[in-house]
C-alpha cells in the first residue's frame, strides 16, 4: 500500500497547524491537544499490532500504566529527572511487554485477546491493591511537570505542549519508518497469511514478539508523558474502560492506516471534553461510538471516506 | 475451627453467586465464541429490576422471575439485532458488547441514580439455621441451593435432552451442525438469552447478598471471566468447580495476602490461557 499524495499532504498540514496554531489558541484547547497527542502515541503504536500485525491486543493500557506509574513513582518519591523517568518508563514497559508476549503468543485469535485482557486486569489489580507501591485507589498525586527552560514559551503550558509535540512527531516518524520497512511489510504478510510467511522462511513468532515489545515501549512513553500531563496517576488509567478506549481509537480512525488511529485519538479526546460541557451523558455518547464503530465502520473513518483501500 | 468453617461456608456461598454469573457466560462463550463484556451489565440490570419489582410487590420470588425474564429478553434482543451483524469478527463483537455495557451502565445510573440498593428479601432470609456450634444464614443457604438447582437443571438439559445435544453439537462444530438441518442462529439466540437469564438471577440474588450499585458491573465481570477461563469455556461442570475454587480462594486470599490478591487471580487466568487455552476442564 503506497501512501497517497493527498494523505501525505494532510498529515504535513496537520503537523504544521499543531506547531503554529497553539500560541493563538485558548489555553483550554492547547491542553486538549496535548492530551490528544499523548493518546495518539498510544493509539498509533497499538495500530502497529491491531492494524498491521493482526494482533488484537487489549493489554495496551497495562504498558501505558507501567510507564505512567514508573514516572509517577520516580518523580514524586525519588525526585528523578525527566530524562531518567523517560528512559525507565520506555525500557520497563518494553521489558514487561516482552515477558507478556512470551505468554500471549502461545495463543492466537480470541484466546490472544483474552490473555491480553487478563494482563490489563492484572495491571489494574496491582494498581488498585498494591497500595504501598501504587497508592491504591488514590494513586500517585502531585507529579510536577518537568522544567525544560524554554522561557519564551512559558505561557499557558506551551512549554510542555511543545515537548509533547516533539515526542509526537518523532514517534509518528518512527512508526511510519517501521511500517514502511521490510519489518512492517512482514507484519502485514503475517496478518494476511501466517502459514504462507512461515513457509517463506520468516520467523513469524519473532516478528510478532518484536512488534509487541516495540508497541509496549511506545505505550510506556505515552504513559510517561501522561503522568506529567495529568499530574496524577490512578487505577482508572488501566481499568477495562481505558483498555478498550485505545482499541476504539484505532478502529474508529481506521486500523492499518497509522494516521487513522491518531485521528481517532484526537476525536475521542475532544469529544469527551466537548460533550461533557453540554451533558452528563458522556458515557452514553461513548457507548454509541462503540456500537456505531463496530456495526458500520469496521475500517474506520478513513475507510468510510475511502482514503485507504485494503 | 469456627473461623475455618465460617470462612469456607462464606466462600462457598460466594461461589454459588459466581457460578450463576460465570455459568451463563460459559454457555455463551461455548456456543458463540464471543467475549461478552456486557455480561456484568446483565447482572446489574437484573439486580436493579429485581429491586424495583420487589419494592412494588413485596414478593422476592416474583422479583427473581421478573428480573431474570426481563434480562433474558434484553439479551435475546441484543443478540438478534446487534451481535448477529458482526458474527465472526472477534474484535468488532468485543467493541459492540463494550458499547452495550456502557449503555446499560449509564441507563441504570440515569434511572436508579448513584445510591446503592439492598434487596432485603423475605423475612426468613435474615434468620439462621443453627447446627451445633455453627450458624448458617438462610440467605446464604438459599444462594447455594439456587446455584445447585440451576446446575442440575442445566446439566440435565445439556447432557440428557435433544436441545442440549444440539447445543453441544454447535459448540463442537457449528458448520456441521447447521448442515445437519439444525437452526444454529436460533440456537445462538436462545443460548445468549439463557446466559443472560442466569446473570439476571445472579443479579437479584447478589443484590440481596451484597447490594447493587453503579460500577458493580465492571467489578464483577473479571470474576466471571476467571470462572469461564479456568473452568474451560463452555463447560458447566468446569464452571462450577472453578467458581468453588475461586470463591474459597477469594475469601481466604483477601484475608491472607490482600495486596496481590487480584494479581494472583488474573495472573492465574493468563497462565491457564497460555498453557491450556481450552481451560482446565474444557474439551479441546
Amino acid at each position: 500500500m503506497r501512501p497517497r499524495l493527498s494523505a501525505v499532504l494532510a498529515v504535513a498540514v496537520g503537523l504544521a497547524l499543531l506547531a503554529v496554531l497553539p500560541p493563538m489558541l485558548p489555553a483550554y484547547v492547547v491542553i486538549l491537544l496535548t492530551e490528544g497527542m499523548i493518546a495518539a502515541i498510544a493509539a498509533g503504536s497499538l495500530d502497529l499490532l491491531i492494524g498491521y500485525a493482526g494482533l488484537a491486543s487489549l493489554g495496551h493500557a497495562a504498558f501505558f500504566a507501567v510507564g505512567a506509574y514508573a514516572t509517577g513513582i520516580l518523580a514524586t518519591r525519588h525526585a528523578a529527572s525527566f530524562g531518567t523517568t523517560l528512559v525507565v518508563s520506555v525500557l520497563l514497559a518494553a521489558a514487561v511487554s516482552a515477558v507478556v508476549a512470551l505468554l500471549a503468543l502461545r495463543a492466537s485469535g480470541l484466546y490472544f485477546m483474552m490473555i491480553t485482557l487478563s494482563v490489563s486486569m492484572c495491571a489494574w489489580g496491582l494498581a488498585y491493591r498494591w497500595v504501598s507501591l501504587t497508592g491504591g485507589d488514590t494513586g500517585i498525586v502531585g507529579i510536577a511537570r518537568p522544567k525544560l527552560g524554554l522561557p519564551t514559551l512559558a505561557r499557558g503550558g506551551l512549554d510542555f505542549y511543545y515537548t509533547v509535540l516533539a515526542f509526537f512527531v518523532v514517534c509518528l516518524l518512527l512508526l511510519l519508518l517501521l511500517v514502511w520497512s521490510p519489518f512492517g511489510k512482514t507484519l502485514v504478510g503475517i496478518r494476511d497469511s501466517e502459514s504462507r510467511m512461515r513457509v517463506l522462511g520468516f520467523n513469524v513468532w519473532l516478528h510478532k514478539h518484536l512488534a509487541l515489545t516495540i508497541a509496549g515501549a511506545f505505550a510506556g512513553l505515552a504513559g510517561c508523558l501522561y503522568a506529567y500531563y495529568n499530574g496524577h496517576v490512578g487505577p482508572d488509567a488501566v481499568d477495562l474502560g481505558h483498555a478498550m478506549l485505545f482499541v476504539l481509537m484505532v478502529i474508529l480512525g481506521g486500523p492499518g492506516t497509522l494516521v487513522g488511529p491518531l485521528l481517532g485519538a484526537f476525536i475521542i479526546t475532544f469529544l469527551e471534553k466537548m460533550v461533557s460541557v453540554f451533558t452528563d451523558r458522556w458515557v452514553m455518547i461513548l457507548a454509541a461510538a462503540y456500537v456505531v464503530t463496530a456495526l458500520w465502520a469496521p475500517r474506520g473513518l478513513l475507510g468510510l471516506v475511502g482514503v485507504v483501500r485494503r | 475451627m469456627q473461623f475455618w468453617v465460617n470462612q469456607a461456608f462464606n466462600g462457598i456461598s460466594y461461589a454459588a453467586l459466581l457460578f450463576l454469573l460465570g455459568g451463563g457466560l460459559t454457555l455463551i462463550f461455548g456456543v458463540m465464541k464471543i467475549v461478552n463484556i456486557a455480561h456484568g451489565s446483565f447482572y446489574l440490570l437484573g439486580g436493579y429490576v429485581g429491586v424495583a419489582v420487589f419494592t412494588r410487590t413485596g414478593s422476592f420470588y416474583l422479583a427473581l422471575g421478573a428480573a431474570a425474564v426481563t434480562v433474558a429478553l434484553v439479551g435475546m434482543l441484543i443478540e438478534r439485532v446487534f451481535l448477529r451483524v458482526v458474527e465472526g469478527d472477534d474484535l468488532r463483537q468485543m467493541l459492540l458488547t463494550m458499547g452495550i455495557a456502557l449503555f446499560v451502565q449509564d441507563l441504570c445510573l440515569l434511572v436508579w441514580g448513584g445510591d446503592p440498593f439492598n434487596l432485603r428479601g423475605p423475612a426468613y432470609f435474615e434468620r439462621s439455621v443453627r447446627l451445633g456450634a455453627f450458624s448458617f444464614p438462610i440467605l446464604r443457604l438459599f444462594m447455594i441451593g439456587a446455584a445447585a438447582v440451576f446446575f442440575v437443571v442445566l446439566w440435565w438439559f445439556q447432557e440428557r435432552t435433544r436441545s442440549g445435544a444440539m447445543v453441544r453439537a454447535a459448540v463442537d462444530n457449528p458448520e456441521m451442525t447447521e448442515a445437519l438441518g439444525i437452526n444454529v442462529p436460533v440456537l445462538r439466540m436462545a443460548v445468549f438469552g439463557l446466559g443472560a437469564f442466569l446473570a439476571g438471577v445472579g443479579g437479584v440474588v447478589g443484590s440481596a447478598f451484597m447490594g447493587i450499585y453503579p460500577g458493580l458491573d465492571f467489578e464483577i465481570l473479571p470474576y466471571a471471566f476467571v470462572v469461564v477461563v479456568v473452568g474451560g469455556m463452555g463447560s458447566l461442570g468446569g464452571a462450577l468447580l472453578a467458581a468453588i475454587v475461586l470463591g474459597l480462594a477469594d475469601n481466604f486470599g483477601k484475608a491472607l495476602f490482600p495486596e496481590i490478591s487480584y494479581f494472583t487471580l488474573f495472573g492465574s487466568m493468563g497462565v491457564v490461557l497460555a498453557l491450556r487455552p481450552s481451560g482446565l476442564f474444557g474439551r479441546a
